[in-house]
């Protein structure tokens, strides 16, 4: 599905990634945990294709189709998608809109308006936030909620959730979490975090631990539960 | 998206074809000959003289864009296209009548049933008034005509607003204007449809000089529209209209201007309304085209509990300099104002926002509000703001809030990863960035506006 190949990555000069290699396979669960700064989220925007996450060497290929060089809207076209930790503000564009302009003439705006309505109030969403101009006024959890909300309406192949489950409450934690459980059918995730409490109710095929920008370890769910006994300091490079 | 013959709508100029041709440049001769040949009365051709002397003792004005590209003497300051204005459609000539269809003109008039005051050069040549607005004893007609029909009227009002002497173009139009529209709206008449005029310089080095006057009686309302597109040409023409607002006791006036000059024009406009008791003025201007815009609609808040408002933006591509904004003087106790601008530069284009916010010693209990944002798209554009504050008494709640904001990387990539072309997320947040104006411009005006971002946003940054 996703094959990194000696990833290289580089950001404001200095080398973050590190001659990174994984094969991500089709429809499974993956999860992604290591300190912080040790290029979790470089590796996401690398991956989506960011101009400024640039790539020294190394090789991406997503659906057998080598995406290395190519710009972000054609690796999200061909079925990629990276949520935000922080996604910025928009103003005077909401997420229908966003959404309209991103699934081209594919979609009747009619159709596209009550999905995202009933997706929405899946994540007890109200109207007013899907019609406002984006992230405007709204909560670090409705923050996260539009990004999945999105996630799940554009029918990516794979996606990447960036500390999805950071800055939001327990509720809301446990919708995000059944949310993306619902909507996971044939897709691959890869989901980035700092906590094991996601793990609750989405079950990994996978956890990898990344340190100072390497692969440092590989292993099932219980991995994740003796990094959050223990730390990483097991995992220095 | 963008159809192909829209660049031609917007670039299409027609043969000139006119029954009169002044000369070129200005003297006292050409002056007294525009006045003679409208037949105007005494006073009115004083006026002009006496302006053109104040024209020519005026310096320009240096504290903004530059204006060195005038030369006032290649310009033809009258033309007239066609012997008189004609009060219906058919009677037009098939020429203009071509041009008015691509401008759509009476699609207009369908939908809105109103008047339509069409401006060919420097003359109305099409006016229809619906029975509605005559019913009502709404007047709405050219400046030319009124000064026939109602001279009284005119003459009481005419110039005082904004006299010869305020700016040199607005000396200049004083002697020279031509067309332009009047309206009078009767106490508590509220006219429900927007009345609309149709812009347009057809002539190579040719000076349109409309003059507009409005008087909103005691507890009237109107809302007048001025859409403005003009062909494409290679030398400088200067357009100096003078806008004058009358707006009296608990009336209220909504004055909408989508502009879209050809780059080559100098567009540099006198705009100012008057309020009185309890009176609301909203100016919404949206400027984009012409070489160089200089316009600061203003709001004198004369009345108690008055309001003022400008909504405006501006949008400033490669050799344009946009200088816009808006004054707001408070006369009197407990007036409001607000001003919010937005602005546009990119591929070389330049934005200022200048504003003036001026509360007098009497106006206490009055409140302003300043939003003005700047969007700059590529390291070559600029953007500044020259905003001034007069503040002469203390009981007063001022705000002023600037923004400047590069189109940045993070928001385009985001766009991006969710699968839009970056031409498409550049519009996208150049259309949000607008929106809270735009969405004051009536329907028509608003796709049109969007459909020009994006034709420009398509050839554009990247």
């Amino acid at each position: 599905m996703l094959v990194l190949k000696n990833l290289n990555i580089f950001a404001s000069g200095k080398k973050i990634i590190n001659d990174f290699s994984f094969v991500f396979e089709s429809g499974k669960t993956y999860v992604i945990m290591g300190p912080n700064g040790s290029g979790k989220s470089t590796l996401a925007k690398g991956i989506m294709g960011h101009p400024e996450y640039s790539l020294f060497s190394g090789s991406i290929v997503f659906d057998k189709k080598d995406i290395t060089k190519t710009l972000a809207d054609y690796r999200a076209r061909l079925g990629l998608f990276t949520s935000f930790q922080s996604p910025l503000s928009l103003s005077g564009v909401n997420v229908f809109q966003l959404l309209k302009m991103a699934m081209g003439k594919k979609i009747d705006p009619l159709r596209l308006k009550q999905t995202l309505e009933k997706k929405a109030k899946e994540l007890n969403l109200g109207k007013e936030i899907i019609e406002r101009s984006l992230n405007e006024g709204t909560s670090g959890g409705e923050k996260k909620k539009i990004e999945v909300l999105q996630a799940a309406i554009l029918k990516r192949k794979l996606l990447i959730f960036d500390e999805i489950d950071t800055g939001v409450d327990v509720d809301a934690l446990k919708l995000i979490a059944q949310f993306l459980k619902n909507n996971q059918k044939n897709k691959t995730y890869i989901i980035i975090t700092h906590y094991n409490r996601i793990l609750r109710y989405i079950k990994p095929d996978k956890v990898l631990v990344i340190n100072g920008g390497r692969l440092v370890k590989e292993g099932n769910s219980k991995l994740a539960s003796s990094i959050e006994k223990h730390g990483y300091s097991r995992f220095q490079i | 998206m963008v159809t192909p013959d829209f660049k031609y709508r917007f670039g299409f100029a027609k043969p000139e074809n006119y029954r009169f041709k002044a000369k070129k440049g200005l003297d006292k001769a050409v002056v007294q000959m525009i006045s003679n040949l409208k037949k105007e009365p005494s006073w009115m051709s004083i006026f002009r003289l006496k302006s053109y002397e104040i024209f020519l003792a005026k310096k320009m004005p240096s504290w903004g864009a530059d204006l060195s590209g005038i030369d006032f003497d290649d310009i033809f300051y009258y033309i007239k296209p066609t012997e008189k204005t004609v009060d219906s459609w058919e009677k037009l000539p098939q020429e203009i009548k071509n041009t008015y269809d691509r401008i759509g003109v009476p699609k207009a008039e369908r939908n809105f049933l109103a008047g339509v005051s069409a401006q060919y050069e420097s003359e109305v040549v099409y006016e229809s008034i619906s029975k509605y607005l005559q019913k009502k004893g709404v007047i709405f007609c050219d400046m030319d005509t009124a000064l026939r029909k109602y001279p009284k009227l005119i003459k009481k009002y005419f110039g005082t607003l904004i006299p010869a002497a305020d700016n040199k173009f607005a000396a200049l139009n004083s002697a020279v204007w031509s067309g332009g529209s009047f309206v009078y709206v009767p106490k508590g008449v509220k006219v429900e449809m927007p009345l609309q005029a149709y812009f347009r310089i057809n002539a190579q080095r040719f000076g349109q000089f409309e003059r507009t006057l409005i008087i909103a009686e005691e507890g009237s309302f109107v809302h007048y529209i001025e859409g403005c597109t003009a062909p494409i040409y290679t030398t400088s023409s200067l357009h100096a209209a003078v806008v004058e607002i009358f707006v009296k006791k608990n009336a209220r006036v909504r004055y909408t201007t989508v502009q879209n000059w050809s780059n080559n024009i100098y567009n540099l406009v006198t705009k100012r309304a008057r309020t009185e008791e309890n009176a609301i003025m909203e100016w919404v201007d949206c400027n984009i085209g012409s070489k160089i815009t200089m316009k600061y609609p203003s709001v004198y808040l004369f009345g108690e509990g008055s309001r003022g408002e400008v909504l405006s933006i501006a949008y400033a591509a490669r050799n344009q300099h946009q200088d816009a904004g808006a004054k707001m003087i408070h006369f009197a106790p407990n007036t409001s104002s607000r001003i919010i601008s937005k602005s546009v530069s990119k591929s070389g284009g330049r934005t200022s926002y200048r504003g003036l916010v001026q509360v007098m010693p009497a106006a206490i209990n009055s409140s302003s509000f300043v939003a003005c944002d700047a969007l700059i798209l590529d390291e070559e554009s600029r953007s500044d703001t020259y905003p001034e504050m007069k503040i002469k008494n203390k009981r007063v709640d001022i705000q002023h809030e600037a923004t400047v904001e590069k189109l940045g990387e993070e928001k385009l990539f985001y766009l991006m990863s969710r699968g839009i072309s970056k031409a498409d997320a550049e519009s996208l947040l150049v259309n949000g960035f607008i929106d809270p104006v735009a969405k004051e411009i009536p329907l028509e005006y608003s796709i049109e506006l969007n459909r020009l971002i994006n034709l420009e946003m398509s050839g554009s940054v990247g």
